[in-house]
């Protein structure tokens, strides 16, 4: 039903318009990201506690909360899915969900690098962290989900429901972390003070690394969600070519 | 009320009665249940002076695995025989197909755990007479049920069916693992006896109410053919 529905709705992407918009996006993005890594290494200043490892930052945080968006994204995509039965509903969270992964992934990685100067050990339980990596173990489990289902619709249908169950526990996730921690102690050690106040120019260079990364999440988005284009117009071909049953896949 | 109640308790039924004549799940779970403490027995080298800390972490681990167990059994019945569409061909919503199978995997959860925690109790030398101890281990698991029925239906469906469920699983309840683990261990004296001991069952309960409205809504997408 619903899968039938897809297939023929499907159109092949990257021709015309699209192609020149994903184009564009990348070339921004590219502009932009010389242009932050220029800042980042040659404009920002040097942090006076931490030294050079504190320009990971840059890269850090925008990440992270990209992929907080994302899956932000996932959500409402989900429930817009169940509701109204959109296939650029379900592409878009699938595609949200897949560059939030990869966003998570690489936020947690370079987190682990500037911790370990920075507070003395690789990993800390704290809340923030540990709902980091929570997120990213529902958002993989995501992605399983949606490859494992018997079919395609299906999967949209599983996945929307993880998508929607995962954001949901997020919050309380984030609550239970924090008042466990304030009950086990703290093993952090080393020179962070929760600094309040960033340099100007710090905050500057973030901004502009934060909208960079902005520009890439964008052209990964919209370039994720042309190639499912591609592949449902690929799978609708390959039905028609074999007149096989798509209950199958 | 008797309208809304009468179909999920008809369906739990069904399986209870199931049960009794098959009697698969519940004593495979005790099983698995009580083998999870030996192994943690000689995992940890359980010292009398350690066992009270460590007693509420090895007592949920081994529920929630045990709840894994259990609630990987709960839609395969239905879909070895395609028993699925005949329950979705029975004149009840499907709001009470989820709420009869996530009563039905509370109860079977509530009898193993029941008959583990005073084995639990002697081998890991605590109390297991405490109201608070009783509360925790009835609101984590209705969450348990809750969360595992859904996610049951889904996995069963897939490749890779026992997998996916603990893949799913964990991360969810993981705020309520925190708590009943903090809730239980202040419960038997192992407490850390920090401030926050008062807050865990107000959080389990939270995320029991939110999710027992937010599944049964979802589940009807699932189960649709």
């Amino acid at each position: 039903m619903a899968s039938t529905e897809d297939v023929r709705t499907a159109t092949p992407s990257g021709s015309g318009r699209k192609a020149y918009v994903t184009g564009g996006l990348i070339g921004v993005a590219a502009l932009l990201m010389l242009a932050d890594l220029y800042l980042i290494f040659l404009v920002a200043p040097t942090d006076a506690v931490l030294g050079q490892v504190q320009r990971i930052f840059y890269f850090h945080v925008p990440m992270a909360i990209l992929s907080f968006l994302s899956f932000f994204i996932v959500f409402v995509a989900s429930i817009g899915y169940l509701i109204r039965r959109s296939r650029k509903l379900d592409s878009l969270a699938h595609a949200a969900a897949e560059v939030g992964v990869v966003f998570v992934t690489l936020a947690l990685i370079t987190g682990v690098i500037w911790a370990r100067p920075v507070w003395g050990v690789w990993w800390t339980w704290e809340p923030r962290l540990t709902t980091t990596l929570i997120l990213w173990l529902i958002y993989v489990a995501y992605l399983m989900v949606r490859s494992y289902a018997p079919n395609r619709a299906r999967g949209a249908v599983y996945a929307a429901v993880v998508g929607i169950i995962g954001f949901v526990d997020v919050p309380i996730v984030y609550y239970s972390v924090q008042w466990w921690r304030s009950i086990h102690p703290s093993a952090v050690v080393g020179p962070l003070a929760e600094s309040g106040s960033l340099h100007p120019t710090m905050q500057a260079v973030l901004l502009f690394s934060f909208l960079t990364f902005l520009a890439l999440f964008v052209y990964l988005l919209v370039e994720r969600m042309a190639l499912r284009n591609t592949e449902d117009a690929v799978r609708e071909l390959r039905f028609r070519r074999f007149d096989a049953p798509n209950s199958q896949d | 009320m008797t309208a809304f109640l009468r179909p999920i308790l008809v369906m739990a039924w069904k399986d209870i009665l199931l049960e009794l004549r098959s009697r698969d799940i519940i004593v495979s779970v005790l099983v698995f249940g009580f083998l999870v403490v030996v192994v943690f027995n000689f995992a940890l080298n359980l010292t009398p002076q350690r066992v009270t800390a460590l007693a509420p972490g090895i007592l949920w681990v081994a529920f929630a695995f045990a709840g894994v167990l259990a609630m990987n059994r709960a839609f395969v019945r239905e879909q070895e025989q395609g028993g699925l569409e005949g329950l979705l061909l029975t004149p009840v919503s499907r709001d009470a197909i989820f709420l009869g199978k996530a009563l039905v995997s509370f109860v079977f959860m509530l009898i193993v755990e029941g008959m583990l925690l005073p084995v639990f109790a002697a081998l890991l030398n605590f109390s297991a007479w405490s109201l608070t101890l009783i509360l925790t281990v009835v609101l984590a698991t209705l969450g348990f049920a809750t969360v595992g029925t859904l996610f049951s239906a889904i996995a069963v469906q897939t490749r890779s069916r026992e997998i996916l469920l603990p893949v799913l699983f964990f991360p969810i309840i993981l705020p309520v693992l925190i708590g009943a683990v903090e809730a239980s261990g202040a419960a038997i004296g192992a407490g850390t006896g920090g401030a926050g001991t008062g807050r865990w069952l107000p959080l389990i309960a939270v995320f029991d109410a939110l999710f027992l409205v937010i599944c049964p809504w979802v589940f009807s997408y699932v189960v649709e053919e």
